[in-house]
């Protein structure tokens, strides 16, 4: 399998990321796409690891898994508090976000 | 051994009094006011009379003292210094002697008036700069005296400044003058490049080798011509005495002190003062000359038409300060400076006297409704009649020997002419002829005015209103009165002055005067390049010429004042119908020959226009105020956008956030593919 593939198939799967994050106005859906770029990244660091025999590629990817697992934590966290007391999803409705 | 005489204290004693009554006079009785005016004022009198016994016994003949360093730089030097010397010393007399007459005149004209304390801090402020600019001993420090004299003229001129037209009349000397002063200044300016010092001593002793410039027209010339802008300023000489005329805006005490006896006289001290380098430049004598000549018969004929009294004597003071000019012209310095004392005695008493006439009948200046007032203000008659006798030219009085001795100079100096002699007569005839038509006027036929019950009305409030300058200083009490004693004091005083004033003789005074004028170095030293200076008018059948010239000028005087008893007493009906037929031309000289709307359109409306259309609205409001305005606009609708990138929207942050990443990643492929 050449590296072409699997950087093809991270950039498609980043490119899905983006257009779900800057698309999709449910913020769980915003986050699934964000957790996809991070894995989409995942991959390309694993795919460089393995083509050049480096381990740091690898020991990079746990790293990200580790953050993105304490992100999810924290952002689900939040999601539940919008949710609370907002009663509802949509981010174009959370606009407090400015001076 | 020379004493110290204390020159600095002349001018610091009036310095001193405006001070106190500047600062403190608000809070002082009019009592107090006066009193330290006038102590001040006659202390610097009484010191300069102590200074006159002690100048014979002077070894050198110009005493300097010098009072504290001003300026220093390289080689250039300007000191706070005093010079005295025959000239200044005639100058010194006649500013603290008639100054303080007129201050004394003051607190009997002034008593009723409002800013009493104001009055006589800006007149003894005009006391200390009118004796620096005669005392200084280089042209800066008579620049400082020269501008300070113009400040206080303003501000006496302006001094009921709630009155428009007096606020402009100000306005109007300040400004003129400035024209004047910009020659000055440019004249300073070229001898400090080309003689490195502005110190009498030094300028003369430098220019005193130069040859006169009598081929075309070199340094000397430029630097006499600047020199006589500057005094045509000051000395309200064609073309800029137009403000004079309205300088009588101010209160007649100061139309006296300043604008009749002595800071009018200051430009032609300043000519004569730097005889030196105007007797090396012969082109710049002539247009000294011919501007004395003309100034004098151009105002005297304007003067034979007005019927304010304070304007004939305003038009008068012109007329008699380009006698003086005249003098200069053709280097007879010191009968310019004889003409110069002996006008100071007579027409400050002339302005006095008509301030005791405008007084007397509650405010009015107009002379057409005036007459007969000689039997009810005898005192002011006798005075005025002194006066305007001295000022007409009849012998014995102070005026037939300086004018006489003018004419006869204009006649025979090496630079006279018969043209100036017979202009001179002219104008002779003329003044003769206004000056008794103002006291036929004024003093004889019927009272033509309102009578005493209305003007104790008028005098008690319509006054203000009034577009009358000395309305203000008319008393409440009605009926034709003679004058307080204060005032009347100064008018005899003045008068004596008038009469026995010109018994000196100008031969006595010629010589009083002759070490500054004909030094005995200039004519040596400047013999061997040129015709020398003149040292002495030449002698062509001088006896016979000048007793016929003296005989001249005494009948033309006598023929003015028959013409005048025949108008103005004899025959009443005659001027208005003489004036009648002349028609236009009586207009023109009844408007002024239109100077004033000449100027106007020539200079002062392109100004306006200039400055307020083209300046203010062309360049101030469309390019500098729109540059500003515009960009303070560009920076709004930028911000505007700006301000909404903050939405709050979480998913246009997200875009942001896209196209940052983008645009790096766009910028770092390009980098990697270059």
């Amino acid at each position: 399998m050449p590296l072409l593939y699997y950087l093809i198939l991270s950039g498609i799967l980043f490119g899905c990321g983006v257009a779900g994050f800057l698309i999709k106005r449910n913020i769980i859906t915003i986050f699934m796409s964000i957790e996809l770029m991070l894995n989409a990244v995942n991959l390309s660091f694993v795919a460089f690891a393995a083509q050049w025999r480096a381990f740091s590629g690898q020991v990079f990817v746990f790293f990200v898994m580790v953050v993105a697992a304490a992100e999810a934590a924290v952002g689900l966290a939040i999601i539940i508090a919008v949710v609370r007391t907002r009663e509802t999803l949509n981010v174009d409705d959370v606009n407090l976000l400015k001076l | 051994m020379t004493p110290n005489l204390h020159l600095w204290l002349i001018p610091v004693l009036p310095l001193a009094g405006a001070a106190i009554n500047g600062l403190f006079g608000r809070r002082f009785s009019r009592q107090i006011v006066s009193a330290v005016a006038l102590a001040f004022a006659g202390a610097a009198f009484v010191w300069a009379l102590w200074i006159a016994s002690q100048f014979s016994s002077l070894t050198s003949a110009p005493y300097h003292e010098t009072l504290a360093s001003w300026i220093r730089a390289g080689d250039f030097r300007a000191d706070f210094a005093f010079y005295l010397d025959q000239l200044s010393l005639v100058m010194l007399l006649v500013v603290t002697g008639v100054g303080f007459l007129i201050h004394l005149y003051s607190v009997g004209y002034m008593w009723e008036e409002g800013g009493f304390y104001r009055f006589f801090c800006y007149l003894n402020l005009f006391m200390f700069f009118m004796l620096t600019l005669v005392l200084a001993s280089n042209y800066l420090l008579m620049f400082i005296g020269w501008e300070g004299v113009g400040l206080a003229s303003y501000l006496l001129i302006g001094f009921w400044f709630t009155k428009d037209s007096a606020a402009s009349a100000g306005k109007k000397a300040f400004i003129v003058n400035r024209i004047g002063d910009f020659g000055f200044l440019i004249a300073l300016f070229l001898l400090i490049k080309h003689f490195g010092s502005l110190n009498f001593d030094q300028v003369f002793a430098s220019v005193t080798p130069l040859s006169p410039e009598t081929q075309g027209a070199g340094l000397l010339t430029s630097i006499a011509l600047l020199l006589m802008l500057g005094a045509c300023g000051k000395s309200a000489q064609i073309p800029l005495y137009v403000w004079l005329p309205d300088a009588m805006e101010g209160p007649t005490p100061v139309s006296a002190l300043i604008h009749a006896a002595t800071m009018v006289t200051a430009g032609v001290y300043m000519v004569a003062r730097s005889h030196v380098i105007f007797d090396r430049a012969p082109a710049a004598l002539m247009v000294v000359a011919i501007i004395g000549t003309l100034t004098a018969l151009f105002a005297a004929t304007i003067g034979i038409t007005q019927t304010d009294i304070k304007k004939v004597l305003a038009y008068s003071t012109i007329s008699q300060l380009g006698y003086m000019f005249m003098a200069c012209g053709v280097a007879a310095y010191s009968a310019g400076i004889f003409h110069l004392m002996t006008h100071a005695f007579f027409k400050g008493l002339l302005f006095l006297a008509a301030g005791s006439v405008i007084h007397a009948i509650g405010g009015e200046q107009d002379m057409r409704k005036m007459g007969g007032l000689r039997t009810k203000i005898p005192w002011t008659f006798w005075t005025m009649t002194a006066a305007t006798l001295a000022i007409a030219g009849i012998p014995p009085l102070a005026g037939f020997f300086s004018k006489d001795e003018i004419l006869w100079q204009a006649y025979s100096s090496q630079y006279g002419s018969w043209v100036f002699w017979l202009i001179g007569v002219i104008t002779a005839f003329i003044t003769s002829f206004y000056m008794f038509r103002l006291w036929f006027m004024t003093f004889f036929g019927e009272y033509r005015g309102a009578s005493g019950e209305e003007h104790e009305h008028a005098g008690h409030g319509t006054h203000l209103g009034r577009n009358d300058a000395d309305a203000l200083a008319s008393h409440g009490h009605g009926g034709i009165h003679e004058s307080p004693k204060l005032m009347l004091i100064p008018l005899v005083i003045l008068a004596v002055l008038s009469v026995v004033g010109g018994w000196v003789g100008s031969e006595r005074f010629d010589r009083f005067l002759s070490p500054v004028f004909h030094p005995n170095s200039t004519v040596i030293v400047g013999s061997p390049m040129g015709t020398p200076p003149p040292a002495v008018p030449e002698q062509r059948n001088e006896n016979l010429s000048e007793s016929l010239m003296t005989a001249i000028s005494v009948g033309v005087a006598a023929l003015g004042f028959l013409l005048a008893w025949l108008l103005y007493y004899r025959r009443r009906d005659l001027p208005g119908k003489i004036a009648h037929a002349l028609g236009g031309l009586y207009q023109a000289v009844l408007n002024k020959y239109y100077v004033d709307e000449l100027y106007a359109t020539l200079f002062v409306k392109p100004l306006v226009d200039g400055s307020s259309k083209l300046l203010w609205r062309g360049i101030d409001q469309n390019v500098i105020d729109a540059t500003v305005d515009n960009s303070t606009e560009v920076a709004q609708q930028i911000s505007d956008t700006a301000r909404h990138m903050q939405s709050g929207n979480l998913r246009s942050y997200a875009g942001w956030v896209a196209a940052g990443a983008a645009v790096i990643i766009v910028y770092m492929v390009w980098i990697g593919v270059r």
